[in-house]
């Protein structure tokens, strides 16, 4: 399985389809609180694999287990086929995280945070600055480089902690809610940045809020929810399999009869605020149910993973 | 994690030595102001002006006893406020150790490096005072050069004493009762101001299990050039002290970091 002729630093040791990262039966407890549930997964490398789930379903925890920052209560948990408990300083020489919070340095400058994170690395940066002006370049930095980071905006932030990431040229990248808070150009930019790193072979684990973040970049997906697997797959069977194929939203208020009527020829129908979601595998069914009612405020549209989601873990508001 | 449960000593601790200490560079001058302006206005002020009507302490100008014994405690102010204000600026708001772990870097490493910057810290104060006493006349030997690797070790002392503070704080607040409840009292007790033989009875053998007193009774014979008393003695007492505590930040930072 494993390809283990490992030229040099640039040669990943894993080639694409290899298990990157394997979990069988993870478990983390804290007290008598259990965060997650027999998680198992296997993430293949050079794929893009997304954890999704609502606030506080245990993302981030299996984000920790995995580098080595929270030991696991049970089960199974190796990166690179070593075993977290016993390699976790191994396993982060070669991840880059990008975490959810800020955690630049504040009292360094845009490229200082860069050769001091080098050094955490036991690199050095004076015989790597052509690799750092890569980095530079790669995330539109390299005219702030002197800039101190209390200086930047969220998105100029954002892409440093990912050139921050970078800098032990990593085979796995850890990002935690990359695009979280960020305007819609910055966004983009980072969604630009983690397509480029997916190609140029990098495996990625990401969680995201943003389900259609994780439907244009993750190749594989797992939906958590009170720390159990609720569903998993790429985004295509996530729908096929959870999920009618088409979805109607009405803003109209319905009567009663009104409400019938579309139920009929529906498998499916959600409330929530003043919308109606309607949901069928016959569209055509429906949208000629819905002509005849002569509602006004429809919106007919595909069913996307937010669908999914909204489905899987309910509409209940999570804290 | 299967740790060991003494503290790891690793090289990569001075990479977080290294991070502090670039800090340090950056804001060089501010902090200079600090460490040589303070101990010139305590030193003139008190100095001249309590010695003017006490004249001779404990066989030395007032000048040269009151000197020898801020160059200790200032190593040990130094220390204990790098240690928790700093330190906790670095753990909590700013998330420093947060990206540090995301590295090779261990829980371990970041103690060992905050703990030898507390000491260089404490040992840069320190030298401040000296060379400031050494222009007003007070510091009459050689020997005074001993101090600043005793300075270093003091330093690593009171930095371990007070990161166990740290790393039981949930807020700078808690920072005040250590620092009123144990820092104040051995500035005023230790012997930094009068000979602790000035003490009751009783209270001269309390004194004897606060680390200042040996800090004091070391650095002074050395800087003013009178003979020490049990240097070994007072020696190993701050080693004590600094072993224990650096184990016990050691296992309560790695409670809080790694959960």
């Amino acid at each position: 399985m494993l390809s283990k002729t490992n030229v040099n630093a640039q040669t990943p040791t894993y080639s694409v389809g290899d298990t990157l990262i394997r979990c069988k039966g993870l478990c983390k407890s804290f007290g008598k609180l259990t965060v997650v549930h027999d998680l198992n997964l296997a993430i293949r490398a050079g794929t893009c694999f997304g954890l999704l789930g609502p606030n506080g379903a245990g993302k981030s925890t299996t984000l920790r287990m995995i580098l080595g920052q929270s030991p696991p209560s049970d089960g199974v948990l190796e990166v690179f086929g070593k075993d977290i408990r016993r390699h976790g300083r191994d396993i982060r020489a070669r991840t880059g995280v990008v975490p959810q919070a800020d955690t630049l340095d504040p009292d360094f400058s845009v490229i200082e945070n860069i050769t001091i994170y080098a050094r955490y690395f036991g690199l050095r940066p004076d015989v790597m600055q052509h690799e750092i002006e890569e980095l530079l370049n790669l995330v539109e930095l390299s005219d702030r480089r002197h800039s101190r980071v209390s200086t930047l905006s969220g998105g100029m932030k954002r892409r440093l902690t990912i050139a921050r990431a970078l800098v032990n040229d990593p085979e796995l990248l850890v990002l935690d809610e990359p695009t979280t808070g960020l305007d819609p150009q910055a966004r983009h930019l980072v969604w630009a940045l983690i397509h480029g790193l997916k190609r140029s072979g990098k495996t990625i684990i990401l969680t995201t809020h943003y389900l259609e973040e994780a439907e244009r970049l993750c190749d594989n997906l797992v939906l958590i929810d009170h720390g159990h697997a609720v569903a998993r797959g790429s985004t295509k069977e996530l729908i096929a399999t959870h999920c009618e194929k088409a979805v109607v939203e009405i803003r109209d208020t319905l009567n009663p009869l009104q409400k019938q009527a579309i139920e009929n020829v529906t498998t499916r129908l959600e409330y929530s605020g003043d919308t109606t979601y309607a949901y069928t595998s016959d569209l055509t069914r429906l949208a000629t149910a819905i002509d005849d009612l002569k509602l006004e405020q429809v919106l007919h549209r595909h069913a996307t993973l937010e669908d999914v989601f909204l489905r899987l873990t309910g509409r209940g508001i999570r804290d | 994690m299967n740790r060991p449960w003494q503290p790891l000593v690793r090289r990569q601790a001075l990479a977080v030595w290294q991070r502090n200490f670039l800090v340090w560079r950056k804001l060089i001058a501010p902090s200079l102001v600090v460490h040589f302006g303070e101990p010139l206005i305590y030193l003139l002020g008190l100095g001249y002006g309590l010695g003017l009507f006490i004249g001779k302490m404990a066989g030395m100008p007032y000048l040269a006893f009151l000197a020898s014994g801020f160059i200790a405690s200032s190593a040990m102010n130094t220390a204990s406020f790098e240690a928790m204000w700093s330190v906790y600026t670095r753990m909590v708001p700013q998330r420093t150790y947060e990206a540090l772990l995301a590295t090779p870097i261990e829980v371990d490493d970041i103690v060992v490096g905050e703990l030898l910057w507390c000491a260089t810290k404490s040992t840069i104060a320190g030298c401040a005072i000296l060379i400031v006493a050494v222009f007003l006349g007070a510091v009459s030997d050689l020997s005074a050069l001993l101090s600043i690797p005793l300075l270093f070790v003091i330093g690593f002392c009171f930095g371990a004493l007070a990161m166990i503070v740290t790393a039981l704080a949930n807020g700078y607040e808690f920072f005040s009762y250590y620092i009123t409840l144990v820092i104040t009292p051995m500035f005023i007790l230790c012997g930094v101001f009068y000979p602790t033989t000035s003490l009751p009875e009783g209270m001269q053998q309390v004194i004897q299990f606060l680390p200042l007193t040996h800090a004091v009774a070391l650095v002074r014979p050395l800087v003013t050039g009178q003979e020490l008393i049990a240097p070994l003695q007072h020696l190993l007492a701050l080693i004590a002290f600094g072993t224990v505590a650096t184990w016990v930040t050691v296992i309560l930072i790695r409670r809080r970091l790694i959960i």
